[in-house]
């Protein structure tokens, strides 16, 4: 287990090194000039040639990439050229409004389609399933941002149960900013919970047939514990991998749902970000938002290592 | 006649498939004694297994259907019983061990927790009580160091070892039926006769009655009193074990023991080619009107295509389904 859980650190840590050169070298061969934006048109080259040294611009590119990793690890990273507040900062008040937004997405989405997915599973080909499937079917072909839309029309416009867009933040209204949450979440959720309950479906269809399947029922156990117990901490293990795969997705899918609601998020800062030319805050949302998709794989893994005893000795 | 356990009784399994209905077994009926061993032998697909998991309650229906016949077991009709009384006979009355140990067994889930389920499910132990009481039947099956074995999983042990486990797990409860399908197919010789031993050796301690489904002729000699031959869903030989072996009566019987291989047959100086009973089994979609043996039948004639024979009485003990019984002179070297 230690051997395993080492391994996986060190892929980890590999990983985010990796995606940090990624990440710093797309904006650097990017075009467009740091200084010149912060300057303006009107910059004499003499101001510019001083703050692309003050900016350390006018250094090579390891030494660039060097200065702002330390920067990272040392815990001042770069400053945001837009807001003038360090990046760092700007991403943890947003990360207030992300991070909730991801994991009640998340929750909608398992919360969603296990039971679903089971459901379909124990009832093949009757007419349940062929309905969830139906409904499955559209949610995968259907975008974030216009479920996001539909929402809004229904359940904000129409009935007036949620307001349509923003944000309170959490030390005005935690319920309010809570119930800002849920439309934007449920729509994330629901197309997440679209694969996963195909996948639980047919992963649990896969299990069922099998023979400790039927030992479990020759046993003489309650149905309940041999679907529950003995079937599906068997059939979770690929449901858990595209899980975490989702997390890239789901990432991407916030920057959308953030900008249909209006809320001050990482997704919606990186936006903003990347239409101001505001280059260190992309560079550090971009990492920071891959490391999170690599930390949750990292969790995943640790699941895999709960569910499945084969996993502890490899 | 010793007192019945199971008794099966014009047992008729339906499989409704797109290519047609399958009839699995067909009006079977076989009675188990108290404290007997019937071994019930057949190639792939005669309907062997579909008999016992008739029996368990565990056909898939669909596509399967029981179309007719009672399943007596200690006087009970068991495809009366509703779900959860059927459920609480299993596992606890009747048991059931598996061909393949290494997929029979739960690979997620502790070896002790799957011995100890059936203890807490249906004797209602706490969970210790279970576990401990599970290590004790591990350590009855030879499991060596039963305790430290607990705690590991399926991927850890042999097929030897699992099929121990498999044992263990169908014991816990004291049965009084044990349904062996195919137990040792999948091991090794040498390990073979060992499980069978102990499947021996535990049936005599408990006093049950086995049920055992094998192709092998090798392990009914072995175990069984009372042997069964099926063929594509029906019976067509009834004896005890001597009489199977010294006087098989039916063609399909006698092609089988012929197609057992022979050790020494190359001491006598000749290797002689292993026997084979020529063409396949007829599908069981297929319906066929005459005896359902007769296209391999080295014997057939006229009334075979014609009509289908009745399992009837040879002598005390043995019955045949077959048209030699009565018309001798079509067969040679016959009883």
């Amino acid at each position: 287990m230690t051997r395993y859980l080492v391994r996986k650190l060190i892929t980890l840590i590999v990983l985010l090194f990796l995606v940090s050169i990624t990440v710093f070298s797309v904006l650097f061969v990017l075009p467009g000039d740091p200084a010149e934006i912060i300057l303006g048109m009107n910059a004499t080259p003499e101001t510019l040639a001083n703050l692309r040294a003050e900016l350390g611009l006018d250094r090579s590119f390891i030494v660039q990439y060097a200065n702002w990793i330390g920067s990272l690890l040392t815990g001042r990273g770069s400053m945001s050229i837009n807001y003038d507040v360090p990046v760092y900062d700007l991403i943890l008040s947003r990360l207030a409004v992300t991070g909730p937004l991801a994991i009640f997405a998340i929750c909608f989405a398992v919360v969603i389609s296990l039971p679903l997915g089971i459901y379909a599973a124990r009832h093949q080909n009757q007419p349940g399933d062929v309905i969830v499937m139906f409904f499955t079917q559209l949610g995968l072909a259907t975008p974030e941002f216009w479920l996001g839309i539909l929402l809004i029309l229904l359940f904000a416009v129409k009935w007036g149960l949620f307001s349509a867009g923003g944000f309170p933040g959490w030390s005005v209204s935690f319920w309010g900013s809570a119930k800002a949450l849920l439309l934007p979440s449920f729509a994330l959720g629901v197309i997440r919970a679209s694969i996963l309950t195909r996948l639980t479906r047919s992963s649990m269809l896969e299990v069922l047939r099998e023979d400790y399947v039927r030992t479990a029922w020759a046993k003489g156990l309650r149905e309940r514990t041999v679907v529950y117990v003995h079937a599906l901490k068997n059939a979770l293990i690929p449901v858990v991998t595209i899980l975490g795969l989702q997390m890239g997705q789901l990432m991407a899918g916030a920057i959308i749902i953030e900008n249909v609601y209006y809320l001050p998020g990482l997704g919606r800062l990186v936006f903003q970000a990347i239409g101001q030319r505001d280059l260190p805050v992309v560079r550090e949302i971009v990492l920071f938002m891959a490391a999170a998709v690599i930390f949750v794989n990292f969790i995943v893994d640790l699941t895999y290592a709960v569910l499945d005893p084969r996993v502890r000795l490899t | 006649m010793s007192e019945k356990l199971l008794e099966i009784d014009n047992l008729s399994v339906c499989f409704h498939l797109p290519e047609g209905v399958a009839r699995a077994v067909d009006r079977l009926s076989l009675n188990i004694a108290k404290g007997e061993t019937l071994g019930l032998v057949g190639e792939s697909g005669c309907g062997k297994s579909v008999t016992s998991m008739s029996i368990m309650g565990l056909i898939a229906s669909p596509p399967g259907r029981i179309e007719s016949g009672r399943i007596l077991f200690q006087g009970k009709n068991l495809l009366e019983l509703n779900r959860e009384n059927l459920r609480r006979i299993r596992g606890k009355e009747i048991s059931m061990i598996f061909q393949e140990p290494m997929t029979s067994l739960n690979p997620v889930i502790s070896i002790g927790r799957q011995v100890a389920e059936p203890l807490m499910i249906h004797k209602g132990l706490s969970k210790s009580e279970a576990f401990d009481e599970a290590t004790g039947w591990l350590e009855h099956v030879k499991i060596p160091a039963a305790g430290k074995q607990l705690k590991d999983y399926p991927y850890q042990l042999s097929g030897g070892m699992l099929q121990r486990v498999m044992i263990a797990m169908a014991m816990v409860c004291r049965p009084k039926l044990l349904i062996a399908d195919e137990p040792t197919t999948a091991l090794d010789v040498t390990i073979q006769a060992q499980i069978l031993a102990l499947m021996s050796g535990l049936k005599e301690e408990l006093g049950m009655s086995l049920l055992l489904i094998t192709h092998d002729f090798g392990v009914i000699a072995q175990m069984a009193t009372q042997v069964l031959v099926m063929y594509a869903g029906q019976i067509v030989e009834e004896a005890s074990v001597t009489r199977i072996f010294d006087r098989p009566f039916h063609p399909y019987t006698q092609g089988l023991l012929k197609s057992i291989p022979q050790a020494g047959g190359r001491a006598k100086g000749r290797v002689k080619r292993l026997r084979e009973i020529a063409g396949t089994v007829p599908a069981l979609t297929e319906v066929i009107v005459g005896c359902k043996f007769a296209d391999r039948c080295p014997y057939t004639f006229d009334l075979c295509r014609q009509q289908q024979p009745t399992l009837d009485r040879i002598q005390n003990g043995h019955r045949a389904r077959c048209w030699l019984h009565e018309h001798p002179e079509r067969g040679r070297g016959n009883v």
